[in-house]
């Protein structure tokens, strides 16, 4: 029977009359074509709806797709939201921008441990500059009070209170070490956390749900929880304010050092930088290789905290000589 | 039946049964394809609208601004150990005295001096007065070789000992700063020598602390006592 199949085909196409068909052949032919217009009814069927979505509605309300990205109009009006929310809650009038990353822009930090000594005003500077909840004086920089020959960053006491340095001690600022490979971004059940391209990691407050994965996450303890809706009268707010750095937050979200990216990405230094009076802060692009950040890496003795849990930090610790 | 069927299918299509599925399925794909483009262009916007995060600026100059050193004011001036009527100290310049007095060079610690120089600290190594003023020109400084340094220029006397401050000075490792890390959107300012060292006693003071915030740190760092367990919830800011 199936010897008989080229013979068929040639049959045709000299339009002899055909012979006897094996039956076999044309079942199996005819079922494909059944199979086949059943497709394609059901194709039909199921894309009838996308011909009849009505004017008014967008394919994505109509998919429900509500997670699109946003157009510049779309931030801005968002931009204005948030301002205007500022105005009606604190009374002051600010501008809410959003900065892109400077391409080509890897930013680092580095501390001199030799010259910190402890004074906090770095600490002080970020609660200014970054509109922080003054009700706990909230602020990113941790100033830790070290035992001369430990580097544990856990035995390091905040609580210190007299006159620095102590003889036998020295002190380590711990803020976001913004790392290469960051836990806290890793843990966000909804990505509200996540790596800019030079290298910052941001917050989306408005994302944020709260859950605080990632301040379980982040072992430097950098991560900063807003309890409460921060407190801060309308004279002391920072009107110069960024969608992914020192806006407004609303309570319930996390929070962290964004190296001041509104100042930053303007180019200007940080805030907690310039406020430092020892001059032992040095910030910088990782990818100029003739910055002071660079020159540091090479040429004093760097280490990064925690280094055996490969977090890869953009942020250094030196001594001199 | 069987034949009867086929014999419908050849008169209306004259192709054989495998031409005819590989055409029907490439009309039902490009028809789709076609119908799914068309309602995307009528939906979304096009290409060029996508936004995107990468900066438009165009590229700038590096270096476009300059680096500037603050320099102190000018004239080295002493303390006189009285205080204006707003409690400021009086300072006055060496050179009201030293225009026309001709300095002790047997002077050389702070012990030996009267008058004006009663209470100056001083801890600076084993230098003395002459080391670095000028009994020439009291408004100018003295490098090592005898040569007048400008006031102006207290960096470079500095620097003929404090050479791997100047050092990671110049490659900003050492010194406050203010202004832009990037150079080509705005100019840095930075810190000279004196702005942060007492020339006299050059060690950076002691500070006290005056901002802590209120952070789940606060406890004292005993992981050994479980009165840590207690205060959970509050410190957790």
């Amino acid at each position: 029977m199936r010897d008989n199949e080229p013979e068929t085909t040639k049959s045709s196409k000299s339009s002899t009359p055909l012979p006897v068909l094996d039956s076999g052949s044309t079942r199996r032919t005819a079922l494909k074509g059944a199979a086949v217009a059943l497709g394609l009814a059901a194709f039909g069927k199921a894309v009838w709806p996308l011909i009849s979505i009505p004017e008014n509605v967008s394919l994505d309300e109509f998919l429900q797709q509500h997670y699109k990205e946003l157009s510049p109009e779309d931030k801005q009006k968002v931009f204005a939201r948030l301002a205007a929310e500022t105005q009606e809650t604190y009374g002051a009038q600010v501008t809410i921008s959003d900065a892109p990353a400077i391409p080509g822009v890897k930013f680092a930090y580095a501390i001199n441990l030799s010259k910190c000594n402890g004074n906090g005003k770095c600490m002080e500077a970020c609660n200014l500059e970054n509109n922080h909840h003054r009700g706990v004086d909230q602020s990113y920089i941790r100033v830790l009070e070290m035992t001369k020959g430990s580097f544990d960053m856990e035995k390091g006491n905040t609580t210190f209170n007299h006159t620095v340095p102590q003889e036998d001690k020295y002190y380590m600022p711990v803020q976001c070490q913004q790392c290469d490979n960051p836990p806290c971004v890793t843990v966000c059940p909804v990505e509200a956390t996540w790596k800019e391209d030079d290298g910052i990691i941001v917050v989306d407050y408005n994302w944020c749900i709260g859950c605080r994965y990632c301040e379980a996450a982040c072992p430097y303890h950098a991560r900063r929880f807003n309890w409460e809706q921060p407190e801060i009268t309308a004279e002391e707010i920072n009107p110069d304010q960024g969608y992914l750095s020192n806006r407004m937050r609303p309570a319930g979200t996390m929070e962290k050092c964004h190296f001041c990216l509104h100042r930053t990405r303007a180019g200007r230094l940080p805030a907690c930088l310039e406020a430092c009076p020892t001059g032992a802060r040095v910030f910088g692009d990782l990818n100029d290789p003739n910055s002071d950040i660079n020159w540091i890496l090479q040429n004093k003795r760097v280490f990064v905290l925690k280094e055996e849990l490969g977090t890869k930090p953009s942020f250094f610790y030196f001594f001199d000589s | 039946m069987a034949h009867k069927f086929q014999q419908y299918v050849k008169g209306r299509f004259p192709r054989t049964g495998s031409t005819l599925i590989f055409l029907t399925v490439a009309i039902a794909i490009i028809a789709a394809i076609m119908l799914g483009l068309s309602t995307y262009w009528r939906n979304s916007p096009s290409l060029k609208d996508i936004p995107t995060r990468v900066s438009d600026e165009p590229p700038v100059l590096r270096e476009k601004f300059s680096v500037n050193i603050r320099k102190p004011e000018s004239g080295p001036k002493v303390h006189t150990g009285l205080v204006d009527s707003q409690g400021k100290p009086v300072t006055v310049a060496c050179q009201t005295c030293h225009s026309t007095r001709k300095p002790n060079s047997e002077n050389k610690i702070v012990d030996d001096l009267n008058e004006f120089h009663v209470g100056l600290k001083f801890s600076h190594g084993n230098l003395s007065c002459l080391s670095c003023h000028n009994d020439e020109d009291y408004d100018s400084l003295k490098l090592a070789d005898q040569s007048r340094v400008e006031y102006t220029e207290v960096m470079t006397l500095c620097s003929q000992c404090h050479g791997t401050q100047r050092r990671d000075f110049d490659h900003g490792a050492h010194g406050g700063m203010n202004g832009y890390w990037d150079l080509s959107r705005g100019p840095r300012t930075r810190n000279n020598c004196v702005d942060c060292h007492d020339p006299h006693v050059p060690k950076f003071p002691h500070m006290q602390p005056t901002f802590k915030p209120r952070d789940r740190f606060l406890t004292p760092s005993d992981h050994s006592t479980t009165s840590q367990s207690n205060s959970g919830h509050s410190d957790a800011r």
